[in-house]
């Protein structure tokens, strides 16, 4: 189901925590198989399930809990932009709007080659650089500008 | 690259966002608190009573005196302790936390070794942040650095005191900000948060005694070793010790993080961030990040940045991210996007969260979209009440104080939204989420 590159990954997490907590490796597991399947199918979550000795459910729980798992297949680019009020102060509106305009999609709508989807985020704890946006969870775009915005857009192919 | 925190940084001293690795954070003297700790065989209780008398105060947002956290902590309890680090930094407004972790985890790490020393705790975690990944992976490099230097691990430096760190990742839960929320993440679950009592000292991670600290207040005390607790005491004021970072964002010139003395004056602390963005005039302040109550320019220009000082002015430091908003700034517009956050980031474990936050939105987005109605200020007053100190966390609190807080001091504008369906700023409404579908007026 994983990559032997993957449940590596996943067993130097789970060598964390106590031999009889392999749960706490749960966040890391779901983020590694993610990161090699694209999105959270139920085969992916019943196999982390499988591995890490927990019910399904639990999983299932903890997978449909924190908003950066992704249950459905989103576009080849997710980009999430926080819109909260200190990126909003700093233009994450007009940033967003642009992009919705560039990309001709609204939020939670992807583009129809499957290249983009755009997500409205909450926080990232990066409000100094605002606005921002993350692009497939793991990277951060700063001072988004629609100069910015255009370049980034003809990068990501 | 070059950072600048302001001449009063301690903390983020000599940074220059390079030099993050262990042998740069020697250089500036790092390691050398827990070395001295270690070599002289400071007591535990000595650590603590100069925290207390330090008045080092939780820099995540409560504002808990953290020698008083650490004197509860079980020291003799029989087995496994732990020692956490709140590091999911998502309070609207604040990234403090961010570049202690990317520019100097070293200093954090430090401070979490000294504590478990102090509290006799064998393991610890830092829980960082999900959406921000390379800093993630920056903190697993630190942590790898002082494990072959023998500052963490087994017997460190020879001293017979054995402590294992670990970073451990969130993604994307505004709530496991909340403490017992966090420590529900780290055992591989939703992030609910726990009844309290009992506390974490008691009962936390694992059901076993637990402290957890934010990233600020853990990277302060290597200096409070280093330097003495009457040192670090005399930088701020009495019950308001040291300095403080606070991030200031919104419509400034040079929107960052700032490192002064608690106790400087707001005034000053807006004129480091290159004061107001275009010369345009202030209008209102959030002074401890998006959770806190809002305060009108007046107030806050007579107000001083410390925990005390804020509280009389009747809001609070937080977590020390300052909100600036200027004279275009919709005040209707800027309550419906906070009442969103919380709506969308409430558990739903308590029903007066869980419902109320929708409430909250839905009535704060009607005004906005001139649909108000003119009970609805009163109404949101009176939700706001009943959410505020009915919940197990204080998410409820958060997302009531706003709206209080908002209508209290700019009760007219919301009022001439109602009245006229327009905004009376400078910049005409401009509210970019959706019109909700309201139910017809009784």
């Amino acid at each position: 189901m994983l990559s032997p590159e993957s449940l590596k990954k996943i067993d130097l997490a789970v060598a964390k925590y106590p031999a009889d907590q392999k749960q706490s490796a749960v966040m890391a597991a779901l983020t590694v198989a993610q990161d090699e399947k694209g999105h959270l199918s139920t085969e992916v979550m019943d196999f982390v399930a499988g591995y890490l000795g927990m019910p399904p459910i639990a999983v299932y729980e903890v997978a449909s809990f924190y908003a950066m798992y992704d249950l459905k297949k989103p576009g080849k680019y997710k980009l999430c932009i926080c819109t909260n009020l200190p990126c909003a102060l700093s233009g994450a509106e007009h940033a967003a709007e642009h992009l919705k305009k560039r990309l001709g999609i609204d939020w939670n709508e992807t583009t129809a080659d499957g290249r983009f989807t755009l997500k409205e985020g909450e926080c990232f704890g990066a409000c100094g650089d605002a606005p921002v946006m993350l692009v497939n969870n793991k990277t951060m775009l700063s001072f988004m500008s629609p100069e910015k915005i255009d370049g980034w857009i003809r990068e990501l192919k | 690259m070059s950072l600048d925190y302001g001449p009063d940084a301690i903390v983020m001293k000599g940074l220059d966002g390079d030099n993050w690795r262990l042998a740069d954070y020697a250089k500036r003297g790092g390691y050398s608190a827990l070395k001295k700790v270690l070599a002289e065989k400071i007591p535990p209780e000595t650590i603590v009573a100069d925290l207390k008398k330090s008045a080092l105060r939780g820099r995540g947002g409560a504002g808990f005196p953290t020698g008083l956290k650490w004197s509860f902590m079980p020291r003799q309890f029989p087995g496994a302790k732990y020692l956490v680090c709140n590091s999911d930094e998502g309070e609207p407004g604040t990234f403090k936390d961010r570049d202690i972790l990317r520019y100097d985890p070293h200093a954090l790490i430090e401070g979490m070794v000294i504590g478990a020393y102090a509290m006799g705790i064998g393991t610890g975690y830092n829980y960082i942040h999900g959406e921000i990944w390379d800093v993630y992976e920056r903190c697993e490099e630190a942590l790898a650095e002082a494990r072959a230097a023998g500052y963490i691990g087994k017997n460190v430096l020879g001293s017979g005191f054995s402590f294992e760190l670990y970073n451990h990742h969130g993604y994307g839960a505004y709530i496991c900000g909340e403490e017992t929320a966090l420590l529900e993440s780290l055992e591989g679950k939703k992030g609910l948060p726990r009844f309290k009592p009992p506390f974490p000292a008691s009962y936390g991670l694992y059901g076993k005694p637990t402290t957890i600290n934010n990233t600020e207040t853990f990277a302060s005390v290597p200096w409070i070793v280093n330097h003495g607790a009457d040192a670090f005491l005399a930088l701020g004021r009495p019950n308001n010790g040291g300095t403080k970072i606070f991030s200031v964002t919104g419509h400034v010139a040079r929107p960052g993080n700032y490192e002064v003395k608690l106790g400087t004056p707001f005034a000053k602390l807006l004129e480091m961030a290159g004061g107001m963005r275009g010369g345009r005039k202030l209008k209102a302040v959030i002074p401890g990040g998006s959770s806190m109550p809002v305060l009108p320019a007046d107030i806050m220009l007579k107000t001083d940045m410390d925990y005390d000082s804020i509280a009389k002015a009747g809001s609070m430091l937080g977590s020390g991210a300052v909100i600036v908003m200027d004279e275009t700034t919709c005040m209707v517009k800027a309550l419906e996007r906070l009442s969103y956050f919380y709506f969308e980031e409430s558990c739903g474990q308590c029903t007066p969260c869980r419902e109320g936050t929708g409430w909250l939105y839905r009535m704060v987005n009607r005004i906005e979209h001139g649909q108000g109605r003119n009970e609805d200020l009163d109404l949101l007053v009176n939700v706001a009440d009943n959410i505020a100190g009915r919940t197990i966390c204080a998410l409820g609190d958060a997302a009531a104080l706003p709206v209080k807080s908002f209508i209290q001091h700019f009760r007219a504008e919301f009022q001439h939204h109602i009245d006229h369906k327009r905004c009376m700023t400078t910049e005409p409404g401009y509210s970019t989420r959706p019109t909700l579908p309201q139910r017809e007026a009784a």
